[in-house]
């Protein structure tokens, strides 16, 4: 997780802040935000309800901001200039996931852009970006918009998650017709009597939901929703597992300006109209990248012992020779044993392939494994 | 009677004539969270007093054990590297670390007492 940078300055609090310490949260300081770590309950079962269950995570840390154009075409190119996605395709209640790109074709952030439904908005696009890099984000974005498109940023929602198998039936009870929404979509709804917006998506690898409710209905929103007997408000101590077994990028670790995008095995997401018309930063380093490979990748990477491997670990090929280093590590509860990612030279990148990490002096055996450690079980 | 103390960084340690038992507080368990990890030092490892010579590790984070004596490894405790989450259920009694052979007991006057550890944890 993310150390705050500024720790002299004054943390922030969501509108669940006070929700949280009374329910026993830990709270530790994350992206500038006073956060609940965990609850009552520990990382370790948090991880597990969420998985078997629901779980419930206050994710208004995190940036929304919209963009404003006359059209689709106009606001979805202006958006395109900045990051290698297809937005011009996106269809009304549609999602996808992108990178914001410096011109080196490094990772400004990573987000999730909406188009949202209704031929009123027309020419509006919905952007979740990172918490730790909002400010940053939206300077970006809109120093680089045309005259015709507008950035709004967007402080008057809090945003939180709704995770896990059995999310659909506790949110289809107070929101009929949720069920029917696939993978990466988006809609508006009413929630509690309050105007929200509901996207089928989350970093668990899970079913589940997020949603966008006004900031002065949340903790109505977020008590309803955890009265239910299958839901537990989880802290980010558990959304970080969560999220490294389902083998998903944490920016600032997994990601940041030194990798691209394709270093960090998310040539999904670039879908293949960009990748034939170029037209992003750093187009030709990632189109050099997909067509010759990169001399890096991001592996899944298994421990072979129970001692986890943390952030910043050595790995070296078994003469001892340094590959690369560790991103993310700890120990994946629902693996029931250490995982880690990182990135190691691409000729080291197979699965399988024996490799060691250096664990307090120590070199511990590990494999390049298959990411997700979980399987993903998304509903498409 | 054994005697118990208390380190800054959070062990106990119990000694009955010249053998020192040593682990984690229930406070620190507390802090740590859920344990997944432990790795205990070696038998008959010379340790010196404030020397890292364990390791706990929670979901989220690895941590030093310390000794906070000098002496030699007697025993130690083998069923937590099969069972971390005892650290979490029974810290100061079926989790203990590891075992001492005090090699300069007078170390055990710098430490503190329960009352003296508890007291220090509050304004901490």
């Amino acid at each position: 997780m993310s150390a705050d940078p500024s720790a002299s300055a004054p943390l922030r609090r969501t509108p669940l802040y006070d929700l949280h310490v009374s329910s026993g949260a830990k709270i530790v300081p994350f992206a500038g935000y006073d956060m609940p770590v965990q609850y009552p309950l520990g990382v370790l079962k948090e991880h597990l309800w969420t998985r078997e269950k629901a779980g419930l995570f206050d994710v208004s840390h995190m940036g929304i901001c919209w963009l404003h154009g006359p059209d689709h075409a106009t606001t979805a190119r202006a958006l395109e200039t900045l990051l290698p996605a297809d937005i011009l395709n996106l269809q009304p209640g549609q999602q996808r996931y992108s990178q914001l790109l410096a011109t080196d074709g490094g990772i400004l952030d990573d987000l999730m852009v909406t188009r949202p439904e209704g031929s009123e908005r027309d020419g509006t696009l919905l952007l979740v970006v990172n918490a730790g890099c909002k400010d940053a984000d939206y300077a970006h974005i809109a120093k680089h918009l045309p005259a015709n498109v507008r950035l709004e940023v967007d402080d008057a929602h809090a945003l939180i998650a709704l995770q896990g198998p059995r999310a659909v039936t506790v949110l289809s009870k107070l929101v009929p017709g949720v069920e029917g929404m696939s993978f990466m979509s988006g809609r508006f709804a009413t929630l509690d009597g309050s105007p929200v917006h509901l996207t089928r998506s989350g970093y668990t690898g899970e079913d589940g939901y997020e949603i966008a409710v006004p900031n002065t209905a949340v903790a109505a929103a977020w008590k309803l929703l955890t009265s239910s007997p299958d839901v537990e408000p989880i802290g980010l101590g558990a959304r970080d597992s969560l999220r490294l077994e389902a083998g998903l990028c944490l920016y600032g670790h997994d990601i940041d300006t030194t990798t691209s995008p394709i270093e960090a095995r998310l040539q999904w997401s670039i879908q293949k109209r960009r990748r034939d018309e170029g037209g992003f930063p750093g187009a030709d380093r990632i189109r050099a990248e997909l067509a010759n490979g990169p001399s890096q990748r991001r592996v899944g990477i298994k421990p072979a012992g129970r001692a986890p491997a943390r952030e910043g670990t050595e790995i070296q090929d078994m003469s001892g020779r340094a590959i690369g280093t560790i991103t993310s590590g700890g120990f994946g509860p629902s693996v029931n044993g250490p995982v880690a990612m990182g990135y190691v030279e691409s000729a080291h990148a197979e699965l399988g392939t024996p490799i060691q990490l250096i664990v307090r002096g120590k070199p511990l055996p590990a494999a390049i494994a298959n990411l997700p450690f979980t399987p993903h079980r998304y509903v498409r | 009677m054994a005697i118990e103390k208390f380190s800054k960084d959070h062990e106990w340690i119990r000694v009955e004539g010249d053998i020192a038992t040593i682990g984690i507080t229930v406070h620190a368990q507390d802090q740590l969270g859920d344990v997944v990890f432990v790795e205990v030092p070696e038998v008959g490892r010379k340790v010196a007093a404030d020397e890292a010579v364990a390791v706990v590790e929670s979901v989220k984070a690895a941590s030093d054990v310390y000794s906070p004596v000098t002496g030699e490894v007697i025993e130690t405790n083998g069923g937590l590297s099969a069972t971390p989450g005892l650290v979490n259920e029974d810290a100061e009694g079926k989790a203990w670390f590891f075992k001492v052979r005090l090699s300069n007991p007078a170390e055990l006057d710098a430490l503190m007492d329960r009352a003296g550890y508890d007291a220090f944890v509050k304004d901490s």
